[in-house]
């Protein structure tokens, strides 16, 4: 019984439905409503945490082969993906980066001269001075992935129940009862993949995961000429940065609105907004003459370290998959089958030590 | 920052809104006036200062009658900013909007939001090809810079499109012919509503004088029209349509104007998150609001056919009514005084009103002509997604505006679903059996009209010291 129809819920059903069991997912309000179907669409290994960068892997492996998980392309277009840098101290963090990734056997990030920078992105701006670089990263299209991984499960068994909210959860004789605006459902194991809500669930399921829920920004231009490929971030400066076939630019990146979890719903603060647009039009000149047509944000799920919850919890059939913190969409993939290792009690092959539900409990008890 | 001790901004210069904020000016409130157009007016009496004798003889009486309305709103103190492109309004009344090349954000102590109706989408087979127009955009033209087309050819319903019509016939032009798609059933289910529409017998004879007019300029009134299409492949070459008898008729032109009805124009008091109700006799949302213009959030208020089409009277009524209710609401007029000044205009808010459940009957836009059937009829403009895609979308199980929008991306270019917003809520009810009302709108998302990047960026705007001055 999974509760949350996000790309992690989704990606979870699927994989417990390949492996043949029996699953249920409660969504509150409509598959892909909130973060997993208003982001960025960044399928991005690129500047990752040490911890995750196996998970990013392994997912980089199902999105190259994505049609053969989902029967659908998910709108996803390789790319290269650049995290620009433009001082000195940004240019040897990247170096430090890569050899550390080196150090641990990871080969698919790579410096960049300036020179390399300006082929990649004529556009750019000359005080670009280098980047952090991977090719074959690139974007999908977030909904449409979410609802094909959805789809895909759907047809290998899984059924999904919309507009279900769990008011009530109880376990009894082994088995969790929950106590939902459209009827009672009951499984052995309960997945908590609900997102920006997975701190309320986790607390009845008796562990405290202190997920706070945050409305990141996205906003869009009119269509403009094509400038720019690949996707681009900057160091020092949040931005994330991407022109699609039609012209727009998507432009996101840390500016925030206000997330009312409570009523679903965001307000979006314009007078935030100004820092990642300076940013854009530092990076890309071009960017001066945009128009914006569209803004809007997401609510989603954030832990304290930026990391999230891929886990067993305290008591016995539980599992926690929650708290991406706004990186979570390329991970799910992989993610997904991990939590049906950890559903049907066998060892995941990727570590998720890091990733443990508790370790919130020992940072406080200090 | 002086610029959050306004009592109340109004956005929008038309009838309504000129008069809330000349009536707010007359008590001493501060007030701030912000409009797209480059002089007041509205739609209705767009360019009206200027108006001459050409215009007097083209555009009417109703039109000049504007001048007064004009004369008194740039009379009184109210601060007026022309050319003003609001973009955002949040449920905290907070307004953003662009002004010669820059971006604001303020927040007034009351708001009335006077951004008056649009027409309702025609989406024909055709609509979106070059010579193809809303009848209401062929006004405009003509009302700002006298621009019109010889030869046009005017289809569909309601008494804007026999209005625009007999101005083109004043203004000397040759109409092709008025192709009316009022049903014919509609007159019974009119009939009841007659003795409330004869309470206004003036707008009648007024309807029934421009019938006259234009049959005896001699264009045809071709009534009874259905399942109409644009003819032509790269530009508009004419309008084929089913007769009531049910043959086929064509007529040739290179300019078809398309109108079936205003209702009101929701984008800012959706995005505020004004609650609406579904109206399902005009078939349209209306912002749920008392008899004050008081919407579901604290201090903004709603008046004018933004709340609900009942035409330009009926507007400056409402404007009035708005305002006096916002100076009570902020303490500038006491409740008795409140109740007192709002008695007459409400007596003419009735009297316009009456009319209205009359027209509302007998000009209801058929289904066939707000659901469209022929699959490859365009849907979204800005997107340029047909029928076919979007049922594709609902196909996959997708049953509300947000999630097909989602799929599909439909709504999501620079309009903000003005051309599309009915038509997809009244498919998916169409295709999911239920209500148009339950299955909802479009969550909005500003800025509302395209902002240039360079101002967004700029902009400074710290809410917690707005909040502490007021």
């Amino acid at each position: 019984m999974i509760v949350g129809g996000g790309i992690h819920g989704c990606s979870a059903a699927l994989h417990l439905a390949m492996r043949g069991h029996s699953v249920i997912v409660l969504e509150k309000d409509y598959v892909a409503r909130h973060a997993s179907g208003v982001n960025a669409g960044g399928v991005r290994r690129l500047g990752r945490d040490l911890a995750e960068v196996p998970i990013a892997q392994a997912a980089w492996q199902y999105w190259r082969e994505i049609r053969a998980l989902v029967d659908d392309d998910c709108g996803y277009r390789p790319s290269r993906y650049l995290k620009v840098a433009r001082t000195e101290s940004d240019l040897a963090n990247i170096r430090r980066r890569v050899q550390e990734l080196r150090a641990l056997g990871f080969e698919h990030e790579e410096v960049v001269d300036r020179e390399t920078v300006r082929e990649f992105l004529p556009a750019a701006g000359d005080h670009c001075l280098g980047a952090l670089h991977v090719d074959g990263d690139g974007s999908a299209l977030p909904f449409r992935t979410t609802r094909a991984f959805m789809l895909r499960a759907q047809q290998l068994g899984a059924r999904f129940f919309e507009n279900t909210r769990v008011n009530e959860i109880a376990r009894t004789d082994g088995i969790w009862k929950a106590t939902t605006s459209s009827g009672v459902f009951e499984a052995p194991v309960i997945v908590n993949a609900a997102g920006a809500w997975s701190g309320d669930l986790a607390a009845r399921l008796g562990d405290d995961v202190p997920v706070i829920a945050h409305a990141p920004m996205l906003m869009i231009t009119a269509r403009m000429p094509a400038f720019v490929t690949p996707v681009v971030g900057v160091f020092n400066g949040t931005l994330s940065f991407k022109q699609f076939d039609n012209g727009t630019v998507l432009i996101g990146g840390g500016a925030r609105g206000t997330a009312y979890p409570e009523t679903d719903e965001t307000e979006l603060n314009f007078g935030g907004m100004g820092a990642v647009l300076r940013t854009a039009k530092d990076v890309f000149p071009i960017m001066a003459k945009a128009n914006i047509v569209r803004t809007w944000a997401g609510i989603e799920g954030y832990l304290p370290d930026n990391l999230p919850v891929i886990g067993p919890g305290t008591m016995d059939g539980v599992v926690h998959v929650c708290g991406f913190s706004a990186h979570g969409f390329q991970l799910a993939p992989a993610v997904g089958g991990i939590v049906a290792d950890l559903v049907t009690g066998s060892r995941p092959d990727l570590r998720i030590e890091p990733f443990r539900v508790d370790r919130f409990n020992s940072v406080r008890e200090q | 920052m002086m610029a959050d001790a306004y009592d109340l901004v109004v956005i929008g210069a038309g009838p309504a809104g000129m008069a809330a904020a000349a009536t707010a000016c007359t008590a001493g409130a501060r007030v701030l006036v912000l409009d797209d157009q480059s002089t007041p007016g509205g739609q209705i009496y767009r360019a009206v200062e200027n108006a001459g004798n050409w215009e007097s003889n083209v555009l009417g009486p109703d039109y000049i009658a504007g001048k007064a309305n004009v004369r008194t709103f740039r009379d009184s103190r109210v601060e007026y900013r022309a050319g003003a492109v609001v973009w955002q309004v949040t449920g905290s009344r907070e307004i953003g909007y662009s002004y010669q090349g820059q971006a604001q954000i303020i927040r007034p102590r009351s708001l009335i939001l006077a951004t008056g109706a649009m027409e309702r989408p025609m989406p024909i087979p055709g609509w979106t090809l070059p010579g193809v127009m809303t009848a209401g955009a062929a006004q405009t033209l003509l009302k700002s810079s006298a621009l019109a087309a010889e030869g046009a050819l005017f289809a569909g319903s309601g008494p804007l499109l026999y209005l625009i019509a007999y101005q083109y016939l004043k203004a000397g032009l040759h109409v092709e012919a008025i192709v009316d798609t009022t049903p014919r059933h509609n007159r019974w289910r009119a009939l009841p509503h007659l003795p409330g529409a004869l309470l206004n017998w003036q707008m009648l004879n007024k309807g029934r004088k421009w019938i006259s007019e234009i049959r005896a300029l001699g264009t045809p009134i071709l009534k009874g029209a259905g399942e109409l299409r644009v003819l032509g492949d790269e530009v508009a070459e004419g309008l084929a349509w089913r007769r009531h008898s049910g043959a086929w008729q064509e007529v040739s032109s290179s300019h078809v104007f398309l109108h079936q009805g205003v209702v009101p124009n929701i984008n800012l008091s959706m995005a505020a998150g004004l609650q609406h109700d579904w109206d399902a006799i005009q078939i349209c949302w209306r912002p749920r609001c008392d008899d004050w213009g008081r919407g579901s959030c604290d201090k903004i208020f709603i008046a004018g056919d933004g709340a609900g089409v009942g035409g330009a009277a009926a507007a400056h009524a409402a404007g009035r009514i708005a305002a006096i209710g916002a100076l009570s609401d902020l303490g500038l007029i006491s409740q008795g005084d409140r109740d007192r000044e709002a008695r007459g205009w409400r007596a003419v808010m009735r009297r316009e009103m009456s009319f209205r459940p009359f027209l509302d009957a007998w000009f209801r836009p058929p289904d066939q002509l707000r659901v469209p059937d022929d699959e490859n009829t365009t849907v979204c403009r800005c997107e340029e997604l047909t029928l076919k895609d979007i049922r594709d979308a609902i196909a996959i199980g997708l049953n509300n505006p947000n999630s097909v929008k989602s799929f599909c991306r439909s709504g999501m270019g620079p309009c903000q679903g003005r051309f599309c917003g009915l038509t997809l809520q009244e498919i998916i009810a169409r295709d999911t059996g239920r209500a148009p009302g339950e299955v909802g709108y479009y969550r909005l998302r500003p800025p509302i009209k395209p902002v240039p990047l360079n101002e967004l960026a700029n902009i400074e705007f710290d809410p917690v010291q707005q909040n502490d001055r007021i």
